[in-house]
């Protein structure tokens, strides 16, 4: 039995051919690293996201993540829901709170699961996938699996906002959360702990809806870690991963600018100082090519005997 | 409305109440203190379109200025960023009443017509409830079309190279246009929302009968 | 004079040995110092050392002592010796910390602290070991003056502790202003609501107490005497007088309702549907008395809308009305929209502010009113306008920047006008008036006296340019200008309930400190447990009056013959009488024209081409001399050429002690003390202001002798100055360099 298994939200963005299908290979792999066991709740559905206001509602959109967690109840009873998605994790965070604050609410949302055969007992505990390497496994446990330290390499931590409020990583501050900085610290590279673009929001879904006010977000994001002398950027959210990355383009047509840096997940890194290649890391997902770590991702792993043990 | 009843709405509860009643969170608006620090924190404010910021929204509320907050695009500029919730002295939800405003002006018809925001949020919900799961491909192509085929055509050129990489790095696939990801239960997602929709409307119903 | 033997003992403990050539320091002060018996110790504030200072006083007859060791302000307990002169030569706190432990230095450290040493031996010689007060009086009876929540506090309060309490009250019922509130804000958990005003309480309790004697509709005819001695004539309605001995005051005579019929364009006095917040108070009490629907004024119809205007005649800076803010006005406004809604949620409530100031918990009950419907609305209130029964409430809305915002169909705009003070007569107040002669005649009612002191300097307590009572208002908030005499309430300061409770047993308390401080002939604060007073060599005087026209607490009346009358006990011993005195008759036993002015000849003036200038610094013990400790404590370093005289205040300053520093060749004078004017932080009020004014006059000294005006400065430090008093001398030496050396050297 694996040390830690979870129910497993993955998003849409993280389904094979979408935005974040890279997240998805580099979590599969970093998690086999940890001995973590993740399964995918059968059937799972769509969050609503933030953007889905207009016509979402109130209550339809609890009731779809209220979906989900009746889901995870029937199928893997027991088992905490975590989420790779800044968005899914924030969404069903919400409606659990929710639904555990208002009894009205709490009702109609029965009334309505009843339409698709299902029903809520116990309120599940919702996980971001950050706060379970942070919280369950630990960053000693974490770093015990380094066998390939990403050293000499600067990143800067781009936290973003969905995962860091409103509710945030358990002990961080929402104007200046640190654990990216220890994760980076963690797979050997060189943090960046300055960087004050790292709760700056990329524009969210207003990069594709009024594109311009976005871009001028991201230009911020991307200057600031150049000017402090990054080489990549890294995140634990799949739209600021996007956001940040494919519009440098854009933006340098724009602005006049010569952006061109790689922006990962934490995952990715993780996965290639674990001494994973460059496919388990899903390197080949990227749209502004991480050659840095694709060189690192095609050196020899340090010897067992000087590297920390592998279980 | 004659002009006189308009002024005598002014700074009257009525529209306050109004949005107590149908607008999600709604209720918390009366708490605002004025403070400014979420006009100060929202990043969009410091563009040029945020015509009012969340604390002026909240005034113009309580001062009966109903015509004015629910045609505003102000609400629809909110990235969802959470800045403004996590720094209110007052606790205020303030994203979600952003949100809930600007639904409500989009149930009664009232928000701008073709506010390209507004637009891609109904998009994206529809897209996403279809079947169950978001279909990126054709939640981008739905907005490039909003305006029309012709301006379909340029915006999805002006897009082309971001859409390439995309391809090329695996994580945009064309043939998402025909099918794609969605759930295995449609049907019963589908007459779970229907129910949904329709308690949320009888309640909505109920508060304005009073 | 009986014989007098000093003794000098030099301290080696905290460094001063390792620092300093203390063999040397015991010669100086036996060469120098011509003190016949000079000793060092190891360490000489621990038993031993205090040991052999009383066995030199036992077995020796010393009578007077100077002690070599750390500053006057440090190891006062050890270094108690009542019944002899003691001076104190600072070595640690103003010689080795200031200075940097280097060989170069050395040299001029020893000379700073030979000097210490010098001045300290001619210091102890010119002062004789304060006796006390002779002129005392022991009334322990606490008069309080004004009926209403302060002045009942205050009774209860020294009651309880166990002094008899006079209470006057010109109405005829106890209770004051808040016996006319419906409710008041509350002041416990959860601070949702608006709560009883326990006036009655109050009342029954003070009625209740055999301790305290209350008069009612009784005013006080006249004040005489001092703390301790003072002589009350109580006037009652049937016009007999009853005399009462007292041993301190408490003025409690609370606040009057700024005038809204001042604010005509608010609709002040216009309307009977436009009131104060006195006004709204007898409309819910009517309306609590009847069905509970609080009604209009005009014709009696329910109210539906209610605005409350904030600020009304407050914060003016149009110099029409009251320029400040009176701080519970808000919370007030926010309790009387809550007797709208908790009877009513249906009716609208609107607070216009500019700024809502809600102290104490307020923030508390002002979410509570949000959370019932009150509606807050940041604006500025331009003009109620008055159609028929109900109003228009034009304003500026500042937060969507509308000046045309308006609230139409009004029943009831009430107006938040603000406290004044019951301060009685200002008695600075012809000066004031010569001043406006030109100006449009005000229509006043001119104050009634309060207390009808018998005081040479006026019948009621100093007031601040707004009319509240004078108090230092950091450090001695209750503390007026006339010692053993305290205000309590919103005579002293705007203020609320709580605040005035508050208040009051804070100078209850003042009061007993006075009356039995004045009973053992000390001085009350800031030299608490003085027992040095003034004293006058009447002969010399020539009835010049400057004494008894400047001291800051109208301790000295003038006989028939305009000679000065001293009232010890209402003397705080600043010495700003001595200061004043052109003829310097006034002197304290252990402070004086000679005790300063011994220290200044003490010092040794090197020559010209020594280049080692010499600088005296007074400087204020109450707020310079402690920065300049505390400058050492943190080793901030200062120049060696400078000489430190406490002083107990700037007022106490003679000038002479100048004229004499120059004349002996010091090449620069340095006079630090507080700040005055209006924000002014002199512990003793008016002292420092009163010494920069003599001061002034210093340049027609310079003149006089040929010298530059750089060769005298004059200096604000505040007690918070640790770092920048050391940069004030290390800047004043350098200029003086540039100056070039006293022409007055060996003479």
């Amino acid at each position: 039995m694996a040390k830690h298994e979870y129910a497993f939200y993955p998003g849409c963005s993280s389904q094979k051919g979408a935005s974040a299908s890279n997240y998805l290979t580099s979590v599969e792999a970093m998690c086999k690293t940890l001995d973590v066991k993740i399964t995918e709740i059968p059937d799972w559905n769509c969050c609503g996201a933030s953007i889905g206001y207009a016509e979402a509602g109130e209550l339809p959109r609890h009731v779809m993540n209220a979906r989900n967690f009746a889901l995870s109840e029937k199928n893997l009873p027991g088992k905490e829901i975590v989420a790779t998605c800044a968005a899914c994790w924030l969404g069903a965070r919400e409606t659990r709170e929710r639904l555990s604050h208002s009894d009205t609410l709490m009702n109609d949302t029965r009334e309505a699961l009843k339409e698709a055969g299902l029903t809520i007992n116990e309120m599940p505990n919702i996980r971001h996938m950050v706060e379970v390497l942070i919280e369950d496994i630990g960053f000693d446990e974490m770093k015990k699996h380094v066998v390939r330290p990403l050293e000499g390499v600067k990143i800067a931590g781009y936290v973003g906002c969905q995962t860091n409020r409103p509710f945030g990583v358990d002990g961080e501050s929402f104007e200046n959360p640190q654990y990216l900085d220890k994760m980076v610290e963690m797979v050997g590279a060189q943090s960046i702990p300055e960087y004050e673009q790292k709760v700056t929001c990329c524009g969210g879904a207003l990069a594709f809806s009024e594109p311009e006010k976005a871009q001028a977000q991201i230009k911020d994001i991307v200057e600031s870690a150049y000017d402090h002398g990054a080489e990549m950027i890294v995140t634990p959210c799949p739209l600021c991963q996007a956001n940040v990355e494919v519009y440098q383009g854009q933006i340098n047509k724009r602005y006049g600018t010569k952006f061109d840096i790689p922006v990962m997940y934490y995952s990715q890194l993780m996965v290639v100082a674990y001494g994973g290649s460059a496919k388990d890391a899903a390197l080949n997902g990227q749209v502004i090519k991480a050659r840095r770590l694709e060189e690192i991702a095609a050196k020899p792993v340090l010897s067992r005997a000087e590297g920390p043990a592998k279980r | 409305m004659s002009a006189n009843t308009a002024l005598a709405e002014k700074y009257r509860n009525n529209f306050l109440k109004e949005i107590e009643e149908q607008v999600e969170m709604g209720d918390w608006v009366k708490m605002c203190m004025q403070c400014g620090v979420c006009s100060g924190s929202c990043p969009t404010n410091f563009q040029s379109a945020w015509e009012h910021p969340p604390q002026e929204l909240f005034m113009m509320i309580r001062a009966g200025k109903r015509e004015e907050v629910l045609t505003s695009t102000s609400m629809w500029n909110c990235t969802s960023c959470y800045n403004c919730i996590v720094r209110c002295p007052r606790k205020l939800p303030i994203t979600h009443i952003m949100h809930g405003i600007a639904e409500y002006a989009h149930r009664i018809g009232m928000a701008p017509k073709m506010q390209a925001t507004r637009f891609f949020s109904g998009l994206f919900w529809k897209n996403a409830t279809k079947t169950g799961r978001v279909n990126e491909l054709k939640l981008s192509m739905g907005l490039y079309f909003k305006d029309g085929f012709a301006q379909g055509v340029k915006n999805g050129m002006a897009m082309q190279s971001v859409a390439l990489g995309l391809v090329k790095a695996g994580r945009l696939n064309v043939m998402e246009l025909f099918g794609g990801h969605k759930c295995k239960d449609q049907k019963g997602i589908q007459a779970m929302l229907k129910k949904a929709y329709e308690i949320e409307r009888n309640r909505k119903a109920a508060k304005m009968a009073g | 004079m009986a014989d007098i033997k000093v003794a000098a003992y030099i301290c080696k403990g905290c460094g001063l040995g390792d620092r300093l050539d203390t063999d040397a320091l015991v010669k100086i002060a036996q060469k120098d110092g011509k003190v016949p018996l000079a000793k060092s110790h190891d360490f000489l504030c621990n038993a031993d050392g205090v040991a052999m200072i009383k066995n030199d006083i036992a077995s020796e007859g010393v009578t007077h002592i100077m002690i070599g060791a750390c500053s006057r302000r440090a190891k006062t307990e050890a270094f108690y010796f009542p019944e002899n002169a003691v001076a104190r030569a600072n070595l640690r706190e103003g010689v080795i910390w200031i200075r940097p432990d280097t060989d170069e230095a050395r040299e001029t450290t020893q000379e700073m602290a030979e000097d210490y040493i010098r001045m300290g031996c001619g210091e102890v010689k010119a002062m004789t070991a304060p006796g006390g007060n002779p002129n005392t009086g022991g009334s322990k009876t606490m008069l309080v003056v004004g009926g209403g929540v302060t002045g009942m506090t205050t009774a209860i309060e020294a009651s309880k502790t166990g002094y008899p309490v006079v209470l006057v009250e010109k109405t005829g019922a106890l209770g004051g202003w808040a016996a006319k509130l419906y409710k008041r804000v509350p002041v416990h958990e959860p601070f949702k609501s608006p709560a009883d005003t326990g006036v009655g309480e109050l009342v029954s309790q003070v009625l209740g107490d055999s301790n305290i004697k209350v008069y009612l509709n009784a005013t006080i005819a006249k004040t005489d005497g001092a703390p301790g001695r003072f002589v009350v004539d109580v006037a009652t309605e049937s016009g007999a007088t009853h005399t009462e001995d007292i041993g301190a005051i408490v003025q409690a005579t609370g606040f009057t309702l700024y005038d809204m019929n001042k604010l005509p364009e608010l609709g002040g006095g216009k309307s009977p549907n436009v009131v104060d917040q006195a006004g709204l108070e007898a409309l819910a009490t009517a309306a609590a008395a009847g069905d509970g629907v609080i009604r209009r004024p005009s014709d009696g119809q329910p109210v539906k809308s209610v605005v409350f205007v904030q600020c009304a005649g407050q914060r003016d800076t149009t110099g029409q009305h009251l320029s400040y803010c009176s701080g519970y006005c808000c919370n007030a406004s926010i309790k009387q929209a809550m007797y709208f809604k908790d009877a009513n949620p249906s009716v609208d409530t609107t607070i216009i502010y500019t700024d809502l100031r809600t102290p104490g918990n307020g923030e508390d009950f002002y979410r509570s009113a949000q959370e019932k419907g009150v509606i807050f609305t940041k604006g500025k209130v331009a003009e109620v306008v008055l159609n028929g029964a109900t109003s228009t409430v034009k304003f500026h809305d500042l937060i969507l920047d509308d000046s045309n915002a308006a609230v139409v169909d009004v029943d009831l705009v009430v107006l938040a006008t603000g406290q004044v003070a019951n301060s009685g007569i200002n008695i600075d107040a012809p000066a004031a008036a010569a001043e406006e002669a030109g100006a449009e005649p005000k229509v006043e009612v001119k104050p009634i006296s309060i207390l009808n002191l018998t005081y040479r300097q006026g019948p009621d307590v100093p007031q601040l340019k707004q009319g509240f009572t004078d108090s230092h208002f950091i450090c001695f908030p209750y503390e007026t200008r006339r010692t053993g005499i305290y205000t309590a309430g919103p005579v002293r300061r705007p203020m609320d309930i709580a605040q005035a409770r508050e208040d009051a047993t804070g100078a209850a308390l003042k009061a007993i400190q006075a009356l039995e401080n004045a009973e053992l002939g000390r001085a009350a604060h800031p030299r608490s447990g003085d027992l040095s007073f003034p004293k006058v060599r009447l002969e010399g005087c020539t009835q010049c009056k400057r004494c008894t026209v400047e001291c800051p607490f109208g301790a000295i009346d003038e006989d028939e013959k305009r000679f000065p009358v001293f009232n010890e006990s209402r003397c705080r011993r600043c010495g700003t009488c001595m200061g004043a005195c052109p003829v310097r008759v006034i002197s304290f036993e252990n402070y004086s024209v000679n005790t300063v002015g011994a220290q200044i000849k003490a010092v040794d003036i090197p020559d010209e081409f020594s280049e080692k200038p010499r600088i005296l610094i007074l400087a204020c013990e109450n707020d310079a001399y402690p920065a300049l400790d505390m400058a050492g404590m943190s080793r901030n370093e200062y120049s060696a050429f400078v000489r430190i005289i406490p002083i107990r205040c700037l007022g106490s300053v003679n000038t002479i002690w100048i004229t004499d520093a120059l004349n002996a060749g010091y090449d620069g004078v340095m006079m630090m003390g507080c700040k005055s004017g209006d924000e002014y932080q002199c512990h003793f009020v008016k002292g420092s202001e009163l010494g920069r004014v003599r001061l002034s006059k210093i340049d027609d000294t310079l003149k006089t002798l040929n010298l530059e005006k750089e060769r005298v400065r004059d200096l604000e430090v505040a007690i918070t100055d640790i770092e920048r008093v050391p940069e004030m001398i290390n800047k004043y030496a350098a200029e003086l360099v540039a100056v070039g050396p006293s022409p007055f050297k060996g003479f």
